[in-house]
């Protein structure tokens, strides 16, 4: 059994019962990196001097009859989460050389939380992307096939865990970033409510939408991480108060107690049939697992590209104007073509005189969405659909796409803009063996319901072939 | 004067909370070490957040109510996009259309009121210094070019920014206008709204319009930064002299933001506006709108002390002042409290509020050194009568007079100022302090 293959609950056993130590663990991922990094790129900074030493403290740590809930588990956290002394870039070369002096409260969490931390992924240059291929350090590859991408933003972690590069990772989505790449890289990405984890110290993309998230081999772990992550912070003005669920030990769900509606609105025009097919085929295994499916009608998602892109880019031309050259080494000129698009749009759509006509129609917009999803849930428990419209692309797809991020991201978009909580799972591949992943949409702050249903899916469908396989690197 | 000033105001109060507006750092930053206040949130470090000074709108909800402003349930921080080195975010967390506080006023002595149009909360900017290479050889950078220095104690200090209508025709009004506005403030106690340590910034806007006009002007010249009454008073005189000879010569003075050159004693251009900026302000994401309770409010409310007027009309009133003694000694918060507390001691010894008024008015009395206890004593010393035996003081009289025969002939003629030197000389020989009603009838006796 290679170490870097267990998840966190196999692995925090492994730790407990002494049949290895969290140094051995680091090491076995360490291994895994240095042999997949030259195919994959998933990461843009490895720490694995501070990874074995914090290794060594956990074991310490476990040996004295310490219990932490990620206690020496090796973990990989996106590039645009602030962390102390290691450099931050939100793959930019704009921070080609910006070393942070505090920690994001979610690494400041997971730190507390016993982690290793095995570096900082690889993610489209600000977060801006669906494919990682506009990352200013050289795109990510998909673990499954290495000509195709892995998605994005948070590809690097997203391809680092379907490897086995590490334990489990760190992401953050804006409209799609951790659900998107999960579902291309066959892994768990759970996207919190808005406003449920800090975003403290993470490199803002669009303030009003940015989520940050596990990204996990199982719904269990990322249970396991949401517990950590979760809750109020001091530092954040929009984190809730409402109190943080156990999210790990309540993840059953009586299936014949659920209402899932499922909109045709998501089935749209240029699905491909693969992957249509396949959450068909998932859906159909509800009901037989005793859930009540119920047809509803959404907004057809289209209308959310709109609100999305003019509220994600006017925050954006205000959230890089801090990057004026004066503080970060680096001037304006080491912006690339996309960040540059975003920062033009953005500055014209809040423009005096243009403002009503885009902003804040966007957001009137935003709450008509919002109404729509209130009054679905009025019906039903959760929402399930594909959570891209497509497998993962070939590597150089997004070239000459500007729109690439909010087309790619299309199903994932009217839940982000709506802060509502969704989790990507994997439910099979496709004949050319890339995954197919499928969404559970619920309200906001349901995370405790959206996880069982996840866990129930997956346990229900544990022993079904295609789990068995592994990336062929 | 053909033409008529339309002048309106823009003053930022700094507040002295603890810490700054939207992180823990302290907010003191006169006379500190530069950069030592600092941390990810002021420094406008990627990721950091702002979160709310609760104190600090608080008070500005305060401030707003003591100049008679309605305080409207919604409010909401929103984002001023501009680029300066001394905004390390690219943008300033302001209010746009939601400010905390609207149309208030403020009643000037001459009885005209003045508009205020809002009173909104936002972060000051950190602190430029612009520096030549040679000055310092410590911070010295390549061929000695000029180079500036930033510090960044000041970045995020939670500022006040009061805005009035256009309602001044001169810059007397302006003076009376800003002296009641820091003596609310200070009443108040949210800032010291000291003008040397940039607490009050000022900013006049002027233009001219003809006598008859009732329309504003379609210019508008700021003068921008200022810090001190007596400048903005030369200001506003500059420009209305200037602007007049603009007008004169037929043209239309200049839409522009200018300074105060306080050497040259005139306003210099800095800014020619060709059109208005462009903020592009957007309702700030990163801190949530706030509503208001009734509750809340009238809690806020109930927490606000006597306000100036209240306690100056109440002076003249309880304390039967002059306008002019109940003026003075309300000024401040410190001084009327020492007036009343010695007040309530003298109450005690028979003097009256008038008598303990004057003692601290005529005698500029140091409120910080002597108590109010000390102070009575000394009033009680100072009105005190000696007493003196009656035969002895007649004696003391006839010798006066006889030494001084002027006294008895001029009084018969009918000059009756002659008393005052005869009371003079008899004092002088007495050597104390008598009652002098009783030397008067003395004296009009062995005169008669």
């Amino acid at each position: 059994m290679k170490l870097n293959n267990l998840n966190i609950k196999e692995a925090r056993k492994g730790l407990e019962n002494k049949d290895f130590s969290s140094l051995d663990l680091t090491k076995a991922c360490l291994d895994q990196i240095k042999k997949l990094e030259g195919k994959l790129n998933a990461f843009v900074t490895i720490t694995e001097k501070e990874a074995l030493k914090q290794a060594e403290a956990a074991d310490e740590l476990i040996s004295s009859g310490q219990d932490l809930p990620l206690l020496g588990i090796p973990i990989a956290i996106k590039d645009n989460f602030s962390t102390l002394g290691i450099k931050t870039t939100a793959s930019s070369k704009v921070l080609d050389s910006y070393i942070p002096p505090y920690d994001a409260t979610v690494v400041k969490k997971l730190k507390d939380a016993g982690m290793v931390l095995l570096g900082k992924t690889n993610m489209d240059a600000w977060a801006h992307g669906s494919s990682t291929e506009t990352s200013d350090f050289g795109p990510t590859r998909n673990p499954w096939n290495i000509n195709h991408l892995p998605g994005g933003s948070s590809g690097g972690s997203a391809a680092a865990v379907a490897a086995d590069e590490v334990i489990a990772a760190i992401g953050s989505e804006t409209a799609g970033s951790i659900r998107q790449p999960a579902s291309w890289c066959g892994v768990v990405g759970l996207k919190p409510t808005y406003g449920r984890v800090s975003r403290y110290g993470v490199i803002a993309m669009g303030s009003s939408l940015d989520s940050p998230g596990p990204i996990t081999k199982t719904v269990e772990d990322s249970a396991l991480i949401l517990e950590v992550l979760a809750g109020k912070d001091e530092k954040d003005a929009t984190t809730s108060p409402l109190p943080v669920g156990n999210y790990s030990q309540k993840l059953n769900k009586n299936m014949k107690e659920l209402k899932v509606g499922i909109s045709k609105e998501y089935f749209v025009n240029s699905i491909d049939k693969e992957v249509q097919g396949e959450i068909e085929r998932a859906i159909k295994k509800l009901e037989r697992f005793g859930a009540k499916i119920e047809n509803i009608k959404l907004f057809d998602p289209k209308y959310a590209i709109d609100v999305y892109t003019i509220i994600q880019r006017s925050e954006v031309s205000s959230n890089l104007a801090r990057y004026d050259g004066i503080r970060y080494g680096n001037g304006r000129d080491y912006f690339k073509d996309e960040a540059k698009r975003r920062i033009v749009f953005g500055t014209y759509a809040l423009s005096s005189g243009y403002y009503d006509q885009y902003y804040n129609k966007a957001q009137q917009v935003r709450t008509v969405i919002i109404n729509d999803f209130n009054k679905a849930f009025e019906k039903v428990d959760v929402i399930i659909a594909p959570t891209s419209p497509s497998l993962a692309l070939p590597v150089g797809a997004t070239k000459d796409a500007a729109m690439f991020g909010e087309i790619a991201d299309v199903l994932v978009e009217p839940s982000s803009i709506a802060g509502l909580a969704g989790i990507n799972i994997p439910v099979g591949f496709s004949k050319s063996g890339l995954p197919i992943g499928m969404q559970i949409i619920g309200p906001q702050f349901s995370e405790e319901l959206v996880l069982s249903v996840a866990y129930e899916y997956e346990k229900l469908t544990q022993n079904e072939e295609w789990r068995k396989l592994k990336p062929n690197l | 004067m053909k033409y008529k000033a339309v002048i309106g105001l823009e003053v930022h109060v700094e507040l002295k909370t603890n810490s700054k507006m939207f992180c823990a750092c302290s907010a003191e930053y006169f006379g500190q070490k530069p950069n030592t206040h600092t941390c990810p949130v002021c420094l406008g470090l990627p990721g950091a957040l702002p979160v709310p000074n609760k104190t600090a709108i608080e008070w500005c909800v305060m401030l707003g109510m003591a100049l008679g402003c309605d305080i409207p349930q919604f409010s909401k921080f929103d984002r001023k996009n501009y680029f300066y080195p001394d905004l390390p975010k690219g943008y300033q967390i302001s209010q746009y259309d939601k400010p905390f506080c609207v149309n208030g006023n403020i009643t000037l002595q001459n009885g005209k009121r003045i508009g205020i149009t809002r009173v909104h909360m936002e972060e000051d900017t950190a602190k430029l210094t612009h520096q030549f290479g040679t000055q310092n050889s410590k911070f010295k950078i390549q061929k000695d070019e000029n180079y500036s220095l930033i510090d960044f104690n000041r970045s995020g200090v939670p500022l006040v920014e009061i805005v009035t209508e256009p309602d001044f025709d001169n810059a007397k009004d302006v003076i009376d206008y800003l002296k009641k506005l820091q003596q609310i403030v200070r009443y108040l106690g949210v800032s010291n709204a000291d003008m040397e340590k940039g607490d009050m910034r000022l900013e006049p806007n002027i233009s001219l319009r003809k006598n008859a006009e009732k329309e504003l002007p379609k210019y508008k010249v700021e003068v921008k930064n200022i810090n001190s009454f007596s400048f903005v008073e030369k200001a506003i005189n500059y420009e209305i002299k200037r602007q007049t000879e603009v007008l004169e010569k037929k043209g239309t003075p200049v839409q522009e933001t200018r300074g105060w050159n306080q050497a040259k004693q005139k306003t210099v251009t800095q800014r020619v506006k060709e059109e208005a900026s462009d903020y592009r302000y957007f309702p700030e994401p990163d801190i949530p709108p706030i509503r208001w309770t009734k509750s809340q409010i009238s809690n806020l409310k109930s927490q606000i002390g006597e306000l100036p007027e209240e306690k100056f009309k109440r002076f003249e009133r309880d304390y039967v002042l002059s306008n002019y003694d109940a003026e003075i000694l309300t000024r401040g918060i410190a001084l009327a409290d020492y007036f009343e507390e010695a007040v309530d001691l003298g109450k005690k010894h028979g003097l009256s509020a008038k008598q303990v008024a004057n003692q601290i008015i005529n005698k500029k009395v140091d409120t910080y050194k002597i108590l109010p206890a000390q102070l009575i004593l000394e009033i009680i010393k100072l009105t005190a009568k000696e007493d003196i035996d009656r035969d002895e003081l007649r004696k003391i009289v006839k010798e006066v007079l006889e030494k001084n025969p002027k006294i008895r002939n001029d009084y018969k003629a009918g000059k009756k100022n002659v008393l005052q030197f005869a009371i003079g000389q008899v004092l002088s020989t007495v050597g104390k302090k008598i009652d002098t009603k009783e030397l008067v009838k003395i004296i009009m006796e062995e005169l008669r």
